[in-house]
């Protein structure tokens, strides 16, 4: 059981501003359901850069629906420039803290504010930037460098808390580490200097996301006129692992679906690197 | 209505109040140590045997053939390490994805920790969490030491073959092992008619208190005590015996052998009156494990596209307990092993509840339960980004 405070508890059990804006302006949406938790935020800013309305959508557990609360609640009636610099340890303050394995509920908060602000202006966040530390969670060396400077970070098990970098299989343990070891060397106030410049690559997260959308654009339909389906079961570096539903499931020409066709369009529109397996070999 | 509806009894059970009361007296007059040679001592000890003889009834083993532990992890730590003690020249086991972690993780670790000079086969189990014997057929090596294998599992219930597997395993001369701290109690069990070598068993899961478990060895089998220490339990297991609990695990055992036609009649009736009831008040709700092959108490059910530990917070809002697959229960960021095992999607795999019932529930419960997790269910899903946009009309 969970030591929740009971604001926390309260922002869980009667959320407030739960819903859709219609006319929102600044829409930030992070997380995804592999991930267990997401968080759509919907803001209405009106001609003086203030927050008039804000509404969430919250997939995810406790801390995470209270924390997206809170959120509208704090941005609310603030000015964007106010509301920039809204960090996560202030939304967890506001519900009287967090439990420390549940400090990422904050972060997602900051995150999804963040995103909705440059969704306002018009600006792409350059999330996939940088190393990618944590294949599992799919967070990069410039999101870890950045929880460890402002939350003060010291050891890997915190960095999981705020970021889930390493809370999967924990390959990434050591790097985390190092990442730790340099971020003591420069001190707290050093700037983050991406090591190398990255080549452009894929989050896991983001993966998901663009592999859904082909599914759903494409695969789905087309399996769907034969009595069949695809469920999307896990992205393991850069295979695919699904499972085929339906008339599909039993379809001798299964492999050839997976390999002819899913493979085919996901190579063409997310990675040329992925490969499709089935879940059940 | 009580305060409390109790739909956790695979996590643990209410000791039954005829266990409290075997129990009492030997946490007030009778403490004497069942070692000693006196008989203010020795009547502790006379106790012990009877309770030993009552376990070995429901077990269908001699009592001869029981060590008492700590724990199921005890048990399955001892069981296991003793099989590969037993066999130096062979590194190789058999499990499975879905075993409980006291399996899991030891099974892991020892292949971790001697730099992979272990190897483990984990068997995978197919959508319904059943496993495949043609699959742990071919799994066998020339250097296997030891299969282990659950009885049932204790997140969907499902029931694995383990007499045919303990066969199969003894038919290669490797020793088989299993966790049976699920079954034990709501199956029935005769030992001496199995080819099954090490058998693991809780106190706890069976109307007796925490703190008590039993490794069941057959006679015959080489074994090496995983505590080492004094002459208890004839030098098995070191320690002054925990008196009390197992006394009261003879009582237990004794209820449990009593009421298993209850818990495959009017418990079963119940679980699947909650179970078909949720599945038809709500939508996009599907059960987890196979339908018939599972014991009569457990309902794994998952509610797509919302958080189970958001769930059980709510029920916890009206004092009911169950307990969840997801990541966010567990603190370990991923949803849990069997439902990735059995490839759940992950619309699913979050939201997973497990119910487990128990002889002492009621009927008033489950219609509580079927009254108030549909709204809760809607509730989530209205606030949920996924509900929202969910794929139609399939």
């Amino acid at each position: 059981m969970w030591d929740y405070t009971d604001k926390v508890k309260d922002y869980f059990l009667n959320p407030r501003n739960v819903g859709q804006i219609d006319d929102a302006n600044a829409v930030g949406e992070v997380g995804s359901l592999a991930c267990g938790d997401a968080l759509k935020l919907m803001l209405k800013v009106d001609a003086n850069e203030v927050i008039t309305d804000a509404k969430f959508q919250t997939f995810g557990c406790a801390s995470a629906i209270a924390s997206s609360s809170a959120l509208t609640e704090m941005v609310k009636g603030k000015s964007l420039a106010e509301a920039a610099k809204i960090t996560n340890e202030d939304i967890a303050n506001f519900l009287g803290g967090l439990p420390k394995e549940k400090m990422h509920c904050s972060v997602m908060g900051r995150e999804a504010l963040e995103a909705a602000i440059a969704n306002y202006r018009g600006i792409l966040l350059p999330k996939a930037e940088g190393e990618v530390v944590c294949e599992c969670f799919g967070v990069t060396d410039v999101e870890i460098r950045r929880a460890i400077e402002e939350s003060h970070l010291r050891t890997v098990e915190e960095i999981t808390n705020f970021t889930k970098a390493g809370g999967g299989c924990g390959k990434c343990h050591d790097r985390l580490r190092e990442l730790l070891a340099e971020s003591a060397k420069q001190g707290p106030k050093a700037k983050i200097i991406p090591l190398r410049a990255a080549p452009r690559r894929l989050t896991n997260i983001q993966k998901i996301k663009l592999i859904e959308e082909v599914f759903e654009r494409e695969v789905r339909p087309t399996l769907r006129k034969d009595g069949g389906d695809i469920e999307l079961i896990d992205v393991d570096g850069d295979t695919v692992i699904v499972s085929l539903r339906g008339a599909c499931g039993s379809c001798a020409k299964s492999r050839t679906t997976l390999k002819e066709y899913v493979e085919k369009r996901l190579r063409e529109q997310v990675l040329d690197t992925l490969t499709v397996e089935d879940d059940r070999p | 209505m009580s305060a409390v509806i109790y739909l956790d009894n695979n996590a643990t059970t209410r000791v039954a109040p005829e266990v409290v009361e075997v129990m009492l007296p030997y946490f007030s007059e009778l403490y004497g140590n069942p070692s000693s040679m006196h008989t203010f001592g020795g009547q502790v000890g006379e106790a012990i045997i009877r309770a030993r003889t009552r376990i070995a009834g429901l077990l269908g083993a001699d009592p001869e053939e029981l060590i008492f532990t700590s724990c199921g992890t005890e048990s399955d730590s001892t069981a296991i390490l003793s099989a590969i003690r037993a066999n130096p020249g062979k590194r190789h086991l058999i499990t499975t994805r879905v075993e409980h972690p006291a399996v899991k993780n030891l099974a892991e670790n020892l292949q971790a920790f001697t730099g992979h000079k272990y190897r483990v086969t984990q068997l995978g189990v197919d959508g319904e969490g059943q496993l495949d014997l043609a699959e742990y057929e071919r799994a066998f090596a020339e250097d296997t030491a030891l299969v282990s294998v659950m009885w049932a599992n204790n997140e969907t219930g499902v029931l694995f073959p383990v007499l045919e597997m303990a066969e199969i395993a003894r038919s290669r001369g490797v020793l088989f092992h299993t966790d049976a701290v699920q079954a034990v109690g709501k199956v029935p069990i005769n030992l001496q008619e199995s080819a099954i070598d090490f058998l693991a068993m809780s106190g706890h899961k069976l109307h007796a208190p925490k703190g008590v478990g039993v490794l069941y060895v057959k006679k015959g089998t080489p074994f090496t005590p995983f505590l080492i220490g004094g002459h208890q339990e004839k030098g098995r297991r070191g320690g002054t015996e925990n008196a009390a609990a197992v006394i009261g695990l003879g009582k237990a055992c004794e209820l449990a052998a009593a009421r298993m036609t209850l818990e495959n009649t009017r418990v079963r009736l119940l679980r699947d009156k909650l179970e078909q009831g949720l599945l038809a008040a709500i939508p996009n709700s599907l059960r987890n494990g196979h339908p018939a092959n599972r014991l009569p108490n457990t309902s794994n059910i998952s509610f797509e596209y919302v958080e189970g530990e958001a769930i059980l917070l709510h029920l916890n809002a009206f004092g009911v307990c169950a307990s969840s697959g997801s990541a966010c229960t567990s603190g370990s960021l991923e949803p849990s092993h069997v439902m990735r095992a059995m490839g759940v999607p992950f619309t699913a795999a979050h939201g997973s509840i497990r119910f487990s019932l128990s002889s002492y529930n009621t009927e008033d419960e489950i219609d509580f339960v079927l009254a108030h997790l549909p709204p809760i269910i809607e509730k989530l899903r209205g606030m949920s980004p996924f509900w929202h946009n969910r794929p139609q009309g399939v």
